[in-house]
């Protein structure tokens, strides 16, 4: 009954009571300080993957898209299908594959559920984030109970193949788990290709100029319906990336996207849209201080602490770190 | 509007008003003491409905936190309550967390008064605190929606953790009386629902006295152009606070009735989807009309508990679908729609928008 607290502990690398023991005997300070900090980086980076897709449609569209994280449900189910497609078809031999192409099938099914989502309701809400918030958030309610009414209201296991059980042993007492070493090595490939397409591609450079001042790319001849599609469909596919990721950390249910939703929305929050250096800095800072403070305090007194850090930081620049420069006055 | 004459339409809309207050005091003699006590639950959320009105149909905040003003309110009572039935002793939830002595901020609790008074205090306050850091930065729209949303999961996640001074998961319950008055009998009952009912009035009745004053017109004025309000010389942080502060107490009194009606509060009641729920309540109402808002929540509420037990899967699917639906289709709600056959509609928002960009 208790989403967020649950998904934080699966998040959670070390045992904290059994770890603090070990380092009390040990009095190793060195392995603490490294366990903590890949946890740290482990929980930033999936949060970067979930802020990813909201970020960009947040600034290119103006909408707020609550169901982003049933994208992320409809992502980690179409992990467990490919799984179950390679179990009942395909001989034992080849299971340990199925992750390498669960990863390009999440994506597509993400992508072609968000750019449905697009065509047939968020682009009515253009300019309206506040209705748009509300809307989607219907469409999440349905979309989970969707997933509830096919996939059964329990949670389903993924099995992850088994080139990625073990470890790697840093030194005595540390080892980084190859899932989230796999995690984080995804992120960054995901990122480098996000670059790409916004930096180094023509379809970038579009919704880019789209972002910037829309009436004026239209006037230029870009077609902003379209880059607005495809803009939110690219950042649904992302999310599907993520629910893929996700079920290398445990089991997978209906309500899988609502733990991890707030959180990367405070990521936008904190780091301000339209660049993804913004998002970067955002999910690496929102995601270290939870995991830290939770390890000094509680995981509930965490958690105000980082909200009380957060609108700190607001008062500061409460356009978030990294905004866009703009003449206009809203 | 400023003329206060009798118009024909004005007339009719004060017996509309009449006749729905003296069906409301007279709803007991009528009706068996479980629809009453359902009935009452209803008001205390209509409410909820007034105030976020308030600030989202009035003044253009949107809050999905008020799930998190409202338990303040319900917990701040339910803790007097708790006190009360425990008499001399530990409330049963702290011995089961080692505690050996009651907390020092559960001292005060013992008095009614103190404990009435904090009930809409203290969400105000909060509600004043958050609103003085966001909105004095010019953080609005979306952004202090999300703020508002990270608040009600850090309290919830706050009060499940702190079991052992807010008894956790469970929330407080097993309550006996109420001053001295045992909270079961059909006497207390009647008389809540009677107290419950002046409050609603009597919510309704400020909120619409705020509305119809100069205050509520740069309400209005900042949540259709924020900038030409400031520019024409008001600071609207300061009057967003204030409308925010109001609101956030008016979701604490709600709170306090609800937890006399129900007789629990746990943290679930304040988490996200009941907060978002509020929200839905004041949109399928009607926002920026407060009889919207209240009759929303009532009706809302009143499907809820006919359809939600017999077809909890079917419910969700409605409940998801009427948000798509009021949002796209009917931005005004109910009473927009009905108003809609009489009236000329509103230029759309479109236009608003464009005029913006041009400030």
């Amino acid at each position: 009954m208790l989403p967020f607290l649950k998904s934080w502990k699966v998040l959670c690398l070390f045992d904290r009571k059994a770890y603090t023991q070990q380092v009390h005997k040990r009095g190793e300070f060195m392995e603490l300080i490294i366990g903590q900090l890949f946890n740290g980086m482990s929980v930033s980076s999936i949060l970067l993957l979930i802020a990813l897709g909201l970020a960009i449609t947040f600034g290119l569209m103006n909408v707020i898209n609550m169901a982003h994280g049933e994208l992320i449900m409809i992502g980690a189910y179409s992990t467990y299908l490919t799984q179950n497609l390679f179990i009942d078809y395909l001989p034992s031999s080849m299971f340990n594959w199925y992750f390498v192409l669960a990863i390009p099938a999440s994506f597509l099914i993400a992508f072609a559920i968000g750019l449905i989502l697009e065509f047939s309701l968020i682009r009515f809400l253009y300019g309206r984030p506040l209705d748009s918030l509300l809307a989607t958030w219907g469409v999440a309610l349905m979309l989970q109970q969707l997933a509830r009414t096919i996939f059964g209201a329990p949670n389903v296991g993924v099995k992850s193949p088994t080139w990625l059980d073990g470890g790697w042993m840093l030194m005595q007492g540390v080892v980084l788990p190859y899932k989230r070493l796999f995690i984080i090595g995804l992120v960054i490939v995901t990122l480098f290709a996000m670059y790409l397409y916004i930096y180094r591609s023509h379809a970038g450079r579009r919704m880019r100029a789209v972002m910037q001042n829309r009436e004026m790319a239209a006037c230029l001849g870009i077609s902003t319906r379209r880059v607005d599609a495809t803009t939110f469909a690219i950042g649904s596919g992302i999310a599907g990336i993520a629910g893929c990721a996700l079920t290398l950390m445990g089991p997978i249910g209906p309500a899988l996207g609502t733990y991890y939703i707030v959180d990367a929305f405070m990521v936008v929050v904190l780091g301000g849209v339209g660049k993804l250096v913004g998002t970067i800095i955002g999910a690496l800072g929102i995601g270290l201080t939870n995991t830290l403070f939770e390890f000094w305090t509680t995981a509930s007194l965490g958690k105000v602490l980082v909200f009380l850090c957060i609108v700190a930081f607001l008062q500061w620049k409460p356009k978030g770190l990294v905004a866009m420069r703009t003449r206009s006055l809203d | 509007m400023q003329l206060r004459t009798l118009t024909p339409q004005r007339i009719y809309i004060l017996i509309g008003y009449a006749v729905a207050s003296a069906a409301l005091f007279s709803a007991p003699l009528f009706m068996s003491d479980f629809r009453l006590n359902l009935l009452a639950k209803f008001l205390a959320f209509a409410i909820v409905a007034l105030g976020l009105d308030l600030i989202w149909g009035y003044t253009g905040i949107l809050s999905l936190g008020h799930g998190v003003f409202f338990g303040l309110g319900a917990y701040a009572m339910a803790m007097y309550l708790k006190l009360e039935a425990s008499g001399d002793r530990l409330p049963d939830f702290m011995g089961w967390s080692g505690l050996t002595q009651l907390p020092w901020f559960w001292k005060p609790f013992e008095s009614f008064a103190f404990a009435a008074a904090m009930g809409i205090a203290l969400p105000a306050v909060l509600a004043l605190v958050l609103g003085y850091f966001t909105f004095r930065n010019r953080i609005r729209g979306v952004y202090f929606t999300i703020l508002t949303q990270a608040l009600v999961i850090i309290t919830v996640t706050l009060f499940i953790g702190q079991q052992a001074f807010t008894g956790g998961t469970n929330g407080l319950t097993g309550f006996s009386s109420v001053l001295g008055v045992p909270l079961s009998s059909p006497d207390t009952k009647r008389m809540l629902y009677w107290i419950t009912v002046i409050a609603l009035l009597g919510a309704f009745v400020l909120c619409r006295y705020l509305v119809k004053s100069r205050f509520g017109k740069v309400l209005r004025a900042i949540r259709d152009g924020e900038n030409r309000a400031r520019f024409i010389g008001y600071n609207p942080a300061v009057y967003q606070m204030l409308v925010f502060s109001i609101s956030a107490g008016l979701a604490g009194l709600a709170g306090m009735l609800f937890v006399l009606h129900v007789g629990i509060i746990s943290p679930f009641m304040m988490a996200i989807v009941p907060s978002i729920e509020m929200v839905l309540w004041v949109a399928i109402g009607g926002r920026g009309t407060l009889i919207g808002a209240a009759l929303g929540a009532i009706l809302l509420n009143y499907a809820k508990s006919e359809f939600s037990t017999s077809y909890p899967d079917a419910w969700l699917f409605f409940l998801g679908a009427l948000f798509v639906i009021v949002v796209v289709f009917l931005p005004k709600g109910a009473v927009g729609l009905f108003g809609r056959l009489k009236f000329p509609k509103r230029k759309g928002q479109k236009h608003e928008q464009v005029s913006h960009s041009a400030v």
